[in-house]
């Protein structure tokens, strides 16, 4: 047996610290990129920042002025259509999967929407191609919702199915008590009570949708001039940083980090904006 | 269903499930006695066989689209180097060379970060940090990936062509990971991004599995006389399948991830042993020529690509999910 001495015991001691302290820095530089990138779309988006920017259509390259209207207006539509549809689908498949679906089936969809979360947002746009703008022969707005759509069902589902587990059993069964049919029960108590959770649910999906760049490149495409038909191109915010920052027009490159700002600040006011909602239902 | 009976099946329930606590027993038994609640059972069961049929539509979808460019190319497809859309040859490896090799270079910054971070956040840091720290790092994730990708533009590559790629060709003249002129756009870009990117995927996710790891695990160790550091192996240990699963899912997110990756690759179809030089991956492959395929045939090879995609990630997430579930399980016990 090997014999205790000081040596290992200030080795020990060593390796402790120096360890402890790598731990340390790996989290700081963590948060190293992400500073970085809130600095420079700050910093750099602030210069376009005006009334413009949200009043005016895109001006053609060495033009002055112009603003990104029909693109936030776009980026609107195209989460209004994807949460449409994608809304509904996540909230009952969700409410199926904690209500009734502990059996095979069950756990069979559970896993195919975890398989649906990890599948590259690009892949979902290509589906999306081959379901809506091949069959309706041109791009549009609509095309760009399913491919939205398909990205939030997985987020929505899991969270309402998770939400719907928080809710204690003995609400139920206070609901069963006073005779109220299960259906009933299911809506009015479990999905009311889990409503603050799965809203979460919802805007997380929002917010990554809203985010998406690949699913829109040729589904949505894009469009310099104000739509708001959802059945032709529409401009979006994400498509027109992808577009302006590739560009070799300075001018377009700093209107690029307008966007990206614009975009963040959606996403945030978005975010503000439900939990405020969820806060005031939940307390009446 | 008369309320005496609802009676004897609850006693009866109770009488064969007595060590049982299934919360939704009441649910079962009682039986459906209001057509309500078979028309809310089939509407929601309606839904989740939509979600089902969705994800096995999306893969035969994709394979009845691509079929053209299976039938001429075959398995030769994913082995030629050439993808030339003017005469029409269209060969992969040049994309799954690049994704590959782009996630490898992700991974190879984020795993060691990821996991000490992980660290951190379960074992080392106090509550008040924690949190604070950890809404921090999902914020990375949740900034949108063109968003990467405009950063990466214009201040990643810049400080790569000047800074950081010639001092690199400096130090090592030789080396033939180094080779070619410092554009900046290359794979050493696109590594990059993406480690930034599947950080906190990695850091989250691990976090977690550090967390199930019970504290008599630990405690057993102190009891020992262990260090913190000796403590924290002894838990890394424990759950290392998890870990890897974390790894894994990490993988899956750096082989699909699009936007920020084209904006800063370089997109070239080329195998190069040189990080400094243009790739390009599956993702961004599709993403640039998309819109700008003329022919069916073109069309149909970039469906392939997304095809393998879409079966890669599968089988990544499977295997992910397999260890994650395994360890969680195994602690749970």
């Amino acid at each position: 047996m090997k014999k205790y001495n000081k040596f290992t015991f200030y080795r020990r001691k060593a390796t402790n610290v120096v360890m402890l302290s790598l731990s340390l820095i790996s989290a700081l530089v963590t948060i190293i990129p992400l500073v970085l990138i809130f600095y420079y779309t700050i910093s750099k988006g602030i210069a376009y920042l005006n009334i413009n920017f949200f009043t005016k259509l895109p001006t053609p390259v060495g033009e002055p002025g112009g603003g990104m209207v029909n693109a936030i207006v776009g980026t609107l539509i195209l989460i209004g259509i994807g949460g449409a549809i994608g809304i509904p689908v996540g909230i009952l498949s969700g409410t199926y999967l904690s209500e009734f679906g502990k059996n095979k089936f069950g756990a069979t969809v559970r896993f195919l929407t975890d398989v649906l979360s990890g599948v590259p947002s690009i892949v979902v746009g290509v589906v999306a191609y081959t379901l809506v703008v091949i069959p309706m022969k041109h791009f549009s707005a609509l095309a760009g919702g399913v491919a939205l759509a398909i990205l939030m069902i997985p987020t929505i589902t899991r969270t309402t199915e998770e939400m719907i587990k928080l809710v204690p059993h003995s609400y139920r069964e206070a609901g069963l008590a006073l005779g109220i049919p299960k259906w009933k029960t299911s809506i009015l108590i479990v999905l009311k009570t889990a409503w603050k959770g799965i809203a979460t649910g919802i805007l997380l999906g929002l917010a990554r949708a809203a985010g998406e760049t690949a699913p829109l490149l040729f589904t949505a495409l894009d469009n310099r001039f104000w739509s708001t038909n959802v059945f032709q191109p529409i401009a979006s915010l994400t498509v027109y940083i992808y577009q302006y920052a590739s560009s070799p027009y300075k001018d377009w490159n700093d209107q690029a980090w307008t966007a990206a700002l614009v975009l963040i600040l959606l996403i945030s006011v978005f975010s503000l904006i439900f939990r405020i909602i969820t806060r005031s239902k939940y307390k009446t | 269903m008369k309320d005496s009976e609802s009676f004897e099946k609850i006693q009866e329930y109770f009488k064969k499930n007595k060590e049982k606590k299934n919360s939704t027993f009441l649910y079962k038994i009682l039986g459906n006695n209001n057509p309500g609640d078979i028309i809310f059972e089939r509407l929601t069961l309606f839904f989740a066989v939509l979600v089902f049929i969705l994800v096995l539509f999306m893969g035969w979808e994709m394979y009845s689209h691509s079929v053209l460019a299976i039938r001429k190319f075959g398995w030769g497809y994913l082995t030629s180097t050439t993808w030339n859309p003017y005469s029409e040859v269209f060969g992969a490896l040049p994309m799954i060379f690049g994704t590959l090799a782009s996630s490898f270079i992700g991974l190879l910054i984020s795993i060691p970060l990821g996991i000490s971070v992980a660290v951190f956040l379960a074992e080392l840091a106090p509550g008040w940090l924690e949190k604070p720290l950890s809404f921090l790092t999902e914020l990375l994730a949740g900034i949108p990936s063109v968003i990467y990708g405009l950063w990466g533009i214009f201040v990643l590559v810049p400080w790569l062509r000047n800074v950081v790629e010639p001092f690199l060709q400096n130090e090592f003249p030789n080396s033939p990971f180094f080779q070619g002129a410092p554009y900046g756009f290359g794979m050493l870009a696109a590594g990059i991004i993406l480690s930034i990117m599947v950080l906190p995927i990695i850091s989250s996710i691990s976090r977690d599995v550090l967390k199930s790891v019970p504290n008599t695990q630990r405690e057993a160790a102190y009891a020992l006389g262990a260090t913190k550091w000796e403590v924290t192996k002894i838990v890394l240990s424990n759950a290392r399948s998890g870990l890897l699963g974390a790894i894994i899912l990490g993988f899956g997110r750096a082989v699909g991830e699009t936007m920020a990756v084209t904006m800063v690759i370089g997109n070239r179809p080329e195998i190069s042993a040189s990080i400094l030089n243009p790739a390009t991956t599956m993702a961004s492959t599709i993403a640039n020529e998309f819109t700008e395929a003329t022919s069916n045939l073109y069309l149909s090879a970039l469906i392939e690509l997304a095809l393998i995609l879409f079966v890669i990630t599968i089988i990544i997430n499977i295997f992910a999910h397999l260890l994650v579930w395994g360890v969680e399980h195994r602690m749970k016990k």
